[in-house]
């Protein structure tokens, strides 16, 4: 078993090598033509060719969609939970804030009645968002571990008990008729309409690639270097010089900020928005997916991100015994999730660092017997 | 004085571990604070790096008061702690290591001067140069952890128990490069438990019993005194 293992690992490893050991051009042909893939993916034209990706059960642009919002989600979070080392189990309920933001501020049915266009509304869900991330932070960003993971899960059920209770909300009844992003064809059709999600689907694509190039910058900085440090060992850090409660807040302000666009996105795209979006499982699920992937590492938190999401509507509309697989999709999920932990807990394309981390903890276990 | 340390309180939750401890350091002087297992020594250093709130006394650096100031300024100030154990950043390779202990300083000139100088004062270090810090041995961590704390340029370098957990040839090794860094010109307050060494190579030295301080004097009149020689060097 362990030598079935190590040889996986081990061409793993090689892979890696073999891919930090290339010449410049080529990463950057193979990176581009990942990029053109996943543009041309929602295309029927093309994805018809592509055999079993395509889900049977679902309109795949929709999914891939979602697929994007969760990648969105991921590389966020990963700020947060990957780069910073803080466990926040309650990140989807920034994305209610930017979305009920976007709702509140475009709806018709809002009882503020300002009816926004969708675009001036998501610089506001955005800054609004991380107003909320600095304003849970500042308390509790002092506690370390459990603590944080404790009021960050309580946010998130309070954004949606007030999402299922507060009249100001509308509860389930929602937001509807919330505005499109703008734009027009040459004939004046809109282009981000009902019917076609690949418009959205690529807004969303570009948004992700713009934002991964900004954290890869910002994680090759100072403010990088800062958070790895202390996720590492935020004594050490702050003997250092390093103002460590100074950085968690702008990682969480960061982390708020990303996931408050996502839900601007998807309030955009879905048009209408209520307390049934947000259940605490879409944390959890985020989550999971980040630790999946690699968490510390942006490539293993969008392989996450995206892998998770899609695989969950993959299983929509596959019977077998018949019995709807999709019913028992998170019984998979926990499966996959509990053997990953097992054999493999710096997740599937770790951060090289993480990895030494994990190492170097693994060894601390052993002096102590 | 460089440092000076007034009746100075800490509480960890309602067990209280020093109990008004009051201590000075010169500039250039090495001071060593010895004391069992428990007796407030690793706790009276996360109280002058401020990584521990004091509930009570004063804290001064250079006649500033930092009783209340954040961890993170007193580094600027010129106050650097080598932590105990495996406080380096495991992740990190040997130079991203001390790059960090740079985090504070922008002269790129002097950061890659220090840079060899605390190269040269380690030849393990510069052999492991792209090694990460986890997989480095007891013994280099410890370097590691005290060569991070000198790429500050700190005016105190606070030592953690440097020697522990090292083999005795390496105990050697690590005593020797403290006063060679002493002789260059930084002052240096050191926790140990290796007592025999500490005072062999302190200027003066403090005895630390469950939060209190209760005997100084030169290193030389330590290592002969009575008392101290029964209770910590093994010696009846």
């Amino acid at each position: 078993m362990t030598t079935v293992l190590e040889r996986v690992r081990s061409g793993r490893e090689a892979a890696g090598e073999r891919w930090r050991g290339a010449p410049r051009w080529v990463r950057w042909a193979l990176l581009a033509a990942v990029i053109v893939f996943f543009y041309a993916l929602p295309n029927r034209e093309f994805y018809q060719y592509l055999g079993p990706i395509p889900t049977p059960g679902a309109n795949f642009t929709q999914v891939m969609f979602t697929v994007s919002i969760y990648v969105l989600l991921a590389v966020g979070l990963n700020i947060v939970v990957g780069f910073a080392g803080l466990l926040d189990l309650g990140y989807f309920g920034f994305f209610a804030v930017g979305a009920y933001t976007v709702a509140v501020l475009t709806s018709p049915s809002s009882d503020v009645k300002t009816l926004w266009p969708w675009l001036l509304a998501v610089p506001v869900a955005i800054g609004l968002t991380m107003v909320s991330g600095v304003m849970l932070g500042t308390p509790t960003l002092r506690l370390r571990g459990d603590y944080l993971a404790l009021v960050t899960l309580g946010f998130a059920e309070m954004i949606r008990i007030a999402a299922v209770s507060s009249e100001f909300l509308k509860g389930q009844r929602g937001f509807n008729q919330i505005p499109h992003p703008p734009g027009q064809y040459a004939d004046g059709k809109p282009v981000f309409g009902v019917l076609d999600a690949r418009p959205y689907y690529w807004l969303v694509l570009t948004l992700i690639i713009l934002v991964v190039i900004g954290v890869r910058n910002l994680t090759h900085s100072r403010v990088g270097r800062a958070w790895i440090s202390i996720r590492e060992d935020e004594d050490a850090a702050q003997l250092m010089g390093v103002p460590t409660f100074k950085f968690k807040l702008w990682a969480f302000a960061a982390g708020a900020a990303i996931a408050g666009l996502a839900g601007a996105l998807f309030a955009g795209k879905q048009n209408f928005v209520n307390s049934q979006n947000f259940e605490l499982l879409n944390s959890i699920i985020i989550l999971a997916a980040v630790i999946f992937g690699g968490s510390g590492n942006i490539v293993g938190a969008i392989v996450g991100g995206g892998l998770v999401a899609y695989m969950i509507e993959r299983f929509r509309g596959i019977e077998l015994f018949g019995v709807e697989l999709y019913e028992y999709r998170f019984l998979f999920f926990g499966l996959v999730l509990v053997v990953m932990m097992i054999f493999r807990p710096e997740g599937l394309i770790p951060n090289r660092r993480r990895a030494a981390e994990f190492k170097d903890r693994r060894k601390e276990v052993t002096v102590g017997e | 004085m460089l440092l000076e340390i007034d009746d100075v309180s800490l509480l960890y939750g309602r067990i209280q571990a020093l109990h008004g401890i009051s201590l000075t350091v010169d500039e250039g002087e090495v001071v060593a604070l010895i004391g069992a297992n428990g007796a407030g020594k690793s706790t009276t250093m996360r109280a002058i790096s401020g990584i521990r709130p004091v509930a009570a006394g004063r804290i001064r650096f250079q006649g500033e008061d930092i009783t209340k100031l954040r961890a993170d300024l007193r580094v600027r100030r010129g106050l650097c702690q080598a932590p105990e154990g495996r406080g380096i950043f495991p992740g990190m390779t040997v130079l991203e290591n001390l790059d960090m202990g740079a985090y504070t300083r922008r002269d790129r000139a002097g950061i890659a001067q220090d840079l060899n100088r605390v190269l040269d004062l380690f030849p393990r270090l510069a052999e492991r140069r792209k090694q990460h810090g986890g997989t480095l041995s007891g013994g280099e961590q410890q370097m590691l952890a005290v060569g991070r704390a000198l790429m500050s340029r700190p005016k105190l370098l606070l030592l953690d128990e440097p020697s522990m957990g090292l083999a005795p040839m390496l105990i050697q090794q690590i005593f020797s490069i403290i006063t060679e860094i002493n002789e260059q010109g930084t002052t240096i307050l050191l926790v140990e438990q290796n007592a025999q060494q500490a005072l062999a190579r302190a200027h003066r030295a403090y005895v630390l019993e469950t939060g209190r301080i209760v005997k100084s004097g030169t290193g030389a009149e330590l290592l002969h005194d009575p008392a101290v020689k029964e209770a910590y060097l093994g010696v009846a």
